[in-house]
């Protein structure tokens, strides 16, 4: 499996720190944003088969509300921020100043508040990989959808299946301690990435 | 109980009366089920990309639409389908993100629709019911006993097609 993208335990575990680097600086940011103490793992860097990846949200029928970003630059990818429905309207309610619970459906101001937390946390994260591999990373402009955990991975899937049956995946999961932040944060290289990437960060 | 099989991204699955066949979550995905009204067999295929020959490499052939019928279609048979009898329906390529400058792998639900119906028309095999398209994720499950094809949105209701 790690033949098919080439890397050895050493850059995995580059990936993996810079990846916590990233998502220190994002649960910082996105700490500040609400004003709460967000707790974040340690990033998960795994090559998984394509159809396994929906298993790390809840499996593919989960409701979840996820913002997408496209990843230009010299190292392109694919940045997924995804929520459990539930924990995704508590988070609205806390950035609109509402008590928990309020929202029962996502409207235009909604959709806009969470487009830019995705915003916030992509930026933050990428800076830390700007910081220690020198490539700048620039992200699209977010987009939302609220639906079912695998159809709205085959967005990111799709692309990988042209070019092989694994996913190289970065996920770090952000959580609050009342329940309004669970969410999964993904970067995704494109397969054509990976060695931009670690070659960057120097490690053999 | 009847069993309620499930067939996963890029996979799929044959069987017969009472079984019904199940996949989750399909967004750009497309899933094809197969039926011989007859002798109450069929199958479910949850393919994701239309054509094998423009990927770069694939150990599984279930992925794609060009690749995978055939291969389903061969299943069914020797489970005792009859190529002449046989329908199918397909339901899912939807475009969950909208994106303005949409490239072409934002628009692969559609180009999946195509190549599926045109690979099963290739096949001598008739499409009966499609429900394609826009921007939901579909769940998909063929009843073997009924050959109904239910597709489950989760804003939209459901509905046999």
């Amino acid at each position: 499996m790690l033949d098919e993208f080439n890397l050895s335990a050493n850059q995995l575990d580059a990936l993996r720190e810079i990846g916590n680097v990233g998502a220190g600086n994002s649960a910082t940011a996105l700490s500040q944003v609400i004003n709460k103490k967000i707790d974040m793992n340690v990033p998960k860097v795994s090559i998984i088969p394509i159809e396994d990846v929906p298993d790390l949200v809840g499996g593919p029928d989960a409701l979840v509300v996820a913002v997408f970003l496209r990843v230009y630059g010299r190292a392109p990818g694919n940045i997924l921020f995804l929520m459990p429905k539930e924990n995704a309207f508590y988070l609205v309610d806390d950035l609109m100043g509402r008590e928990h619970g309020t929202t029962q459906s996502l409207d235009e101001m909604d959709v806009s508040a969470l487009k830019e937390v995705g915003n916030i946390l992509t930026g933050s994260y990428l800076n830390a990989f700007f910081h220690f591999t020198n490539i700048s990373m620039i992200p699209s402009i977010p987009s939302l959808a609220m639906d079912m955990a695998g159809a709205i991975l085959n967005v990111v899937l799709v692309q990988l299946g042209q070019m092989g049956d694994h996913a190289l995946v970065i996920e770090t999961k952000f959580l609050a301690e009342d329940d309004s932040v669970n969410g999964h944060f993904f970067l995704v290289p494109d397969p054509g990435s990976l060695g931009t990437l670690v070659k960057a960060v120097g490690v053999e | 109980m009847a069993d309620l099989i499930k067939v996963g991204m890029a996979d799929y699955k044959v069987g017969r009366s009472p079984s019904t066949l199940i996949s989750y979550g399909l967004g750009s995905c497309i899933g094809i089920s197969l039926y011989d009204p007859q002798r109450k067999i069929g199958g479910l295929l949850h393919i994701m990309l239309p054509d094998s020959t423009q990927a770069r490499s694939s150990d599984n052939p279930a992925k794609f639409a060009d690749t995978g019928i055939p291969l389903m279609i061969n299943d069914v048979i020797a489970l005792g389908a009859s190529r002449s009898r046989l329908v199918a329906k397909i339901a899912g390529g939807a475009q969950m993100f909208a994106f303005s400058n949409a490239t072409d792998i934002m628009r692969v639900g559609t180009r999946n629709a195509e190549s599926c119906k045109q690979i099963l028309k290739r096949n001598g095999i008739r499409v009966i019911a499609e429900d394609t398209g826009g921007t939901y994720g579909r769940t998909v499950s063929i009843d073997l006993s009924t050959g109904a094809y239910k597709v489950k949105t989760i804003d939209r209701g459901e509905k046999n097609i």
